[in-house]
């Protein structure tokens, strides 16, 4: 049975409870412990810097070139907050609902809470830092509304938010670096966890320049690796964004939880070549004014101009009244999906539906637009080369974002002692469905307040690790984990080289793009039992063919991107066989997660009984299916009820 | 579409590169430039040849990774533009383009065409933040900052770290980079009380990484992807003299790197 460790007390009570019990370690006691932190965007940047100024020893890994490239860089809309300064009925408890509902009750009540308490603090912290945020006439912030609420809570700097939150965090890890409480590592990608007596102890490192594999050891590991929607091969996340960290972390003994919880986008720029990398995301906060409609009657194939009002289908208003455009992402997708299913799509492929602003730009005027979202339209041009302010943009949906993650208790530790998870890469707040304005909430909150705090209490039960003590037992264990590594980069080195070519016959990529599309088809935005089954058989094929087939040239000795991409994709597609798993066993469908079997006219059919709660599922040897353990999730304060945008 | 490319190969840092030539066609115009890239490296590959390096990441123009210097200008022909977001249908049909790394004495190419930018994060940990410790911070609104100069601080926080402005430079200067933090924070009340300090840590640590002084070029503001004014030049230098005019005594010692 898995305890979260969620504290006793009022739900209002609990994060307090929780700090009033922690262990803590003195001042002077702090510089003896060290912590490993993977990643610099917004959770690991934050942590890393909060736990040097508290006076840890930090260590701090990116595969970047810089911390700043992280992929929180990219995040556009906003952060939001429980401030209610527009006095329109915003709180704290509202937030925790909003957050909650949106994520259709697939999440733990108590983390929720305390994430919406925080919101604010997070706020405090990065106008204190100097971040930009945009202000009203009078000086003081403005907000937004996002996806899912009825209130504008959501602080922004124009559409480079994550940016702006980034470089406020990069700035704080920067301090810690010049003050030499950070050792920080770029280049260098995380391929192992070392274990030893049953607690993370460390990492095996891989300098991408040199080739070099490194073990560094400490007394706690923090993974902040982000999410794993790139497996689609063709999403809104960076080229570089992969699962390795924690899907090693994984094969280590970490409970992956609820893998199948994925986000589909609603508004991405379409695809409009074969040879296209990556789908652009247009932020959400463009559904503040544009409405998005389709021709009534399908296969209409007239200019967006020339069709009529009356002869225009504003779907997500027509369905979802009460949220109209801004109904939450998950529904909004699907939504999507469904009239271009009925063949109202628009576009040359018909995969696209309009997001027009025609009807606020006559209102408010074109500056006023410009002033919103001049960086998005600007974008949108250069891509589509098309004028957003004449015709309406195209969008699609496009994956975005994974809810699912390492399982985490409410310290945000792992299952494996000493293991703690932050920002994207843990499960733990946004349920089935993030709503929007929220991943930088939860990141930022995860790194500069929570995290930071809890740790403590597991250093302060744990003797610190000491270079010249006895330590040759877990050196040596750490060794041949390096030594593990190595080899499997060798063994991705020489795929195909014992053929008649010398060499494999599929690129990386390819294979890449044949995972996408497996899992886009049966594990996308809606899923059924046949369609996974067949894609579970698929898996396992892709995966024979990529270690006999894959493409790997050149040395290990030194930069190598071509090796770097090929160890990421054969983690992929290991990890997509545990997603697949995951949302064959869900027999509901909730947020996300639509299993076609599982719904009510045309919306998703939860099913309380038999699945309100966390699926974590444990690594048992390669060619083993995992095993799946369960924690209830229990709504004290919430009634679980259908959820509803109408 | 088809295109002539000659393209920057150099093996590791010791290595001498030279350039190289190479074609690729069935080129659609909606593509990026580097997915033209990457249709050359599937294609490389499948040849059994070693893919060209290059840096990128989000493939949006704000990650700031990607660092191409095209047809002799950083991020190519479009201005205001990385090079992730330069599409082929602004280049001629069979055009000949030349590829190569951002070029300057303290970026030290890696391989192809991905250099070493890490001097730009030791000039920001000389000072590019304000110094706070988490949970300090007041309310938010108890600051009041005027539209107006939130908005100029924001132009100047823009900026991508991708270093097309010291590639662009003829003398390798790094001034505009540093004029666009010293500004952000400058501008607003946040950065006030490490004002005058800051501006003296950022130049003493940029001038010990070894780049250029400005001489009026104006090319890196031509080649900024983000346009960040070249205005901020002539505030960075002013940011600089009042710190020594006000009798701020300057940094201790000079933080010496790689020493």
């Amino acid at each position: 049975m898995i305890d979260a460790k969620v504290p006793k007390g009022k739900l209002s009570e609990k994060w307090d409870n929780c700090l009033d019990g922690l262990k803590l370690i003195s001042p002077n006691n702090k510089r003896k412990y060290k912590v490993i932190v993977v990643g610099t965007g917004l959770a690991g940047a934050s942590a890393s810097a909060t736990m040097a100024e508290l006076g840890y020893q930090v260590e701090s890994f990116s595969f970047h070139d810089s911390p700043r490239r992280a992929h929180s860089v990219a995040a556009q809309g906003g952060i939001n907050a429980a401030k209610n300064y527009r006095g329109d009925g915003d709180s704290i408890h509202r937030l925790f609902y909003d957050t909650i509902k949106g994520g259709d009750f697939r999440s733990r009540e108590a983390n929720v809470f305390r994430l919406a308490q925080i919101s604010n603090n997070i706020i405090d912290q990065c106008v204190a830092q100097g971040v930009p945020f945009a202000r009203e006439y009078g000086g003081l912030l403005d907000n937004r509304s996002f996806g899912g609420a009825l209130v504008s809570r959501t602080f922004y700097s124009r559409g480079q938010t994550g940016q702006q939150l980034l470089l406020g965090a990069y700035g704080a890890l920067n301090r810690q670096i010049y003050a030499g409480k950070i050792d920080h590592h770029s280049r260098s990608e995380m391929l192992d966890i070392v274990v030893d007596d049953g607690r993370a102890k460390g990492i095996v490192v891989r300098n991408l320049i040199t080739g070099e594999m490194t073990t560094h050891l400490a007394d706690a590991v923090v993974l902040a690796t982000g999410g794993y929607s790139n497996l689609f091969y063709l999403s809104t996340n960076a080229a570089g964004c992969n699962v390795t960290a924690t899907y090693r972390a994984y094969k280590r003994g970490a409970s992956f939880a609820n893998p199948c919880y994925t986000q589909i986008h609603p508004t991405c720029i379409p695809m409009n070549h074969k040879g296209q990398s990556k789908l652009t995301l247009m932020s959400e906060s463009l559904r503040n004014h544009g409405r998005i409609w389709v021709p009534q009657q399908a296969d209409d194939k007239r200019a967006p101009e020339q069709i009529p009002e009356v002869e225009r289908d504003y779907f997500l208003e027509r369905k979802y009244p009460a949220y109209g455009n801004l109904s939450p992402r998950d529904i909004s997708s699907r939504a999507v999906k469904q009239v271009c299913d009925e063949g109202r799509g628009v576009g040359e492929l018909g995969q696209s539906v309009y997001l027009d602003f025609g009807e606020a730009i006559e209102r408010l005027g074109m500056e006023s637009i410009k002033e919103y979202y001049g960086n998005l339209f600007d974008m949108y041009e250069h891509i589509t080369d098309e004028n957003p302010y004449q015709t309406p943009m195209r969008i699609y949906p496009a994956a975005h974002y994974t809810m699912g993650g390492l399982w985490v208790d409410y310290n945000l530790m792992s299952n494996l002692p000493g293991l703690f998870v932050i920002g994207e890469a843990n499960f733990s707040d946004h349920g089935a469905n993030r709503l929007g304005a929220s991943a930088l909430m939860q990141g930022l909150a995860d790194g500069y307040f929570i995290l930071p705090q809890t740790i403590g209490d597991y250093l302060a039960g744990a003797t610190p690790y000491d270079e010249s003590a006895n330590s040759s037992d877990i050196k040596a264990s750490a060794e041949a984990l390096a030594k593990e590594s190595s080899e499997r980069i060798e063994r991705l080195l020489s795929i195909g080289k014992s053929s008649s070519s010398g060499q494999g016959s599929r690129s990386v990529r390819s294979l890449h793009q044949s995972l996408g599309e497996i899992m886009w088809n049966h594990c996308g935005m809606t899923r059924n039992s046949e369609g996974l089954t067949t894609a579970l058989d698929q898996l396992s094929s892709l995966k024979e063919e990529f270690w006999k087939t894959a493409l790997v040239h050149g040395e290990s000795g030194n930069l190598n991107q071509n090796l770097e991409q090929a160890g990421r994709v054969a983690d992929f597609i290991d990890f997509s066989q545990l997603m697949c798993r995951d949302a064959l066993a869900r027999e509901e469908s909730c947020g996300g997660h639509f299993r076609e079997e599982h719904q009510e006219q045309g919306e998703a059919a939860r099913d309380d009984k038999n699945f309100s709660h966390v699926a974590a599922w444990q690594y048992q040897g390669e060619g083993n299916p995992p095993t799946l353990e369960q924690e209830p999730l229990k709504f004290d304060e919430l009634k679980a009820v259908k959820r509803s945008y109408q | 579409m088809e295109f002539l490319l000659r393209i920057w190969r150099q093996q590791n840092s010791d290595a001498t590169g030279s350039l190289q030539r190479y074609s690729i066609d069935q080129v659609s115009p909606d593509m990026s430039f580097l997915e033209m890239l990457d249709n050359l490296n599937e294609k490389l590959i499948r040849q059994g040849e070693l893919p060209v390096a290059f840096d990128m990441d989000c493939r949006e123009g704000i990650c700031g990774a990607c660092s191409l210097v095209i047809n002799g200008e950083p991020h190519g022909p479009m201005g205001a533009t990385t090079t992730c977001q330069l599409y082929m249908r602004h280049f001629k049909e069979r055009e000949e383009i030349t590829i190569e790394p951002w070029r300057a004495g303290p970026f030290k190419v890696i391989q192809d065409l991905v250099v070493d930018r890490t001097s730009f994060d030791r000039i920001l940990q000389a000072g590019g933040y304000v110094s706070l410790h988490t949970g300090e911070a007041p309310d938010a609104n108890a600051l009041l900052i005027s539209k107006e100069i939130a908005g100029r601080a924001f132009e100047a926080a823009n900026c991508i770290g991708c270093a097309a402005c010291v590639a662009a430079c003829p003398n390798a200067s790094a001034m505009l980079f540093v004029a666009a933090k010293v500004t952000h924070l400058a501008l607003l009340p946040q950065g006030q009380p490490e004002r005058e300090h800051r501006v003296v840590k950022m130049v003493e640590a940029m001038d010990a990484e070894g780049f250029g002084n400005c001489s009026n070029h104006y090319k890196c503001a031509d080649a900024c992807p983000k346009e960040i004014p070249i205005s901020l030049i002539a505030r960075l230098n002013r940011e600089f003299l009042g710190s020594a005019l006000l009798g701020r005594e300057f940094a201790e010692q000079p933080h010496r790197f790689g020493a």
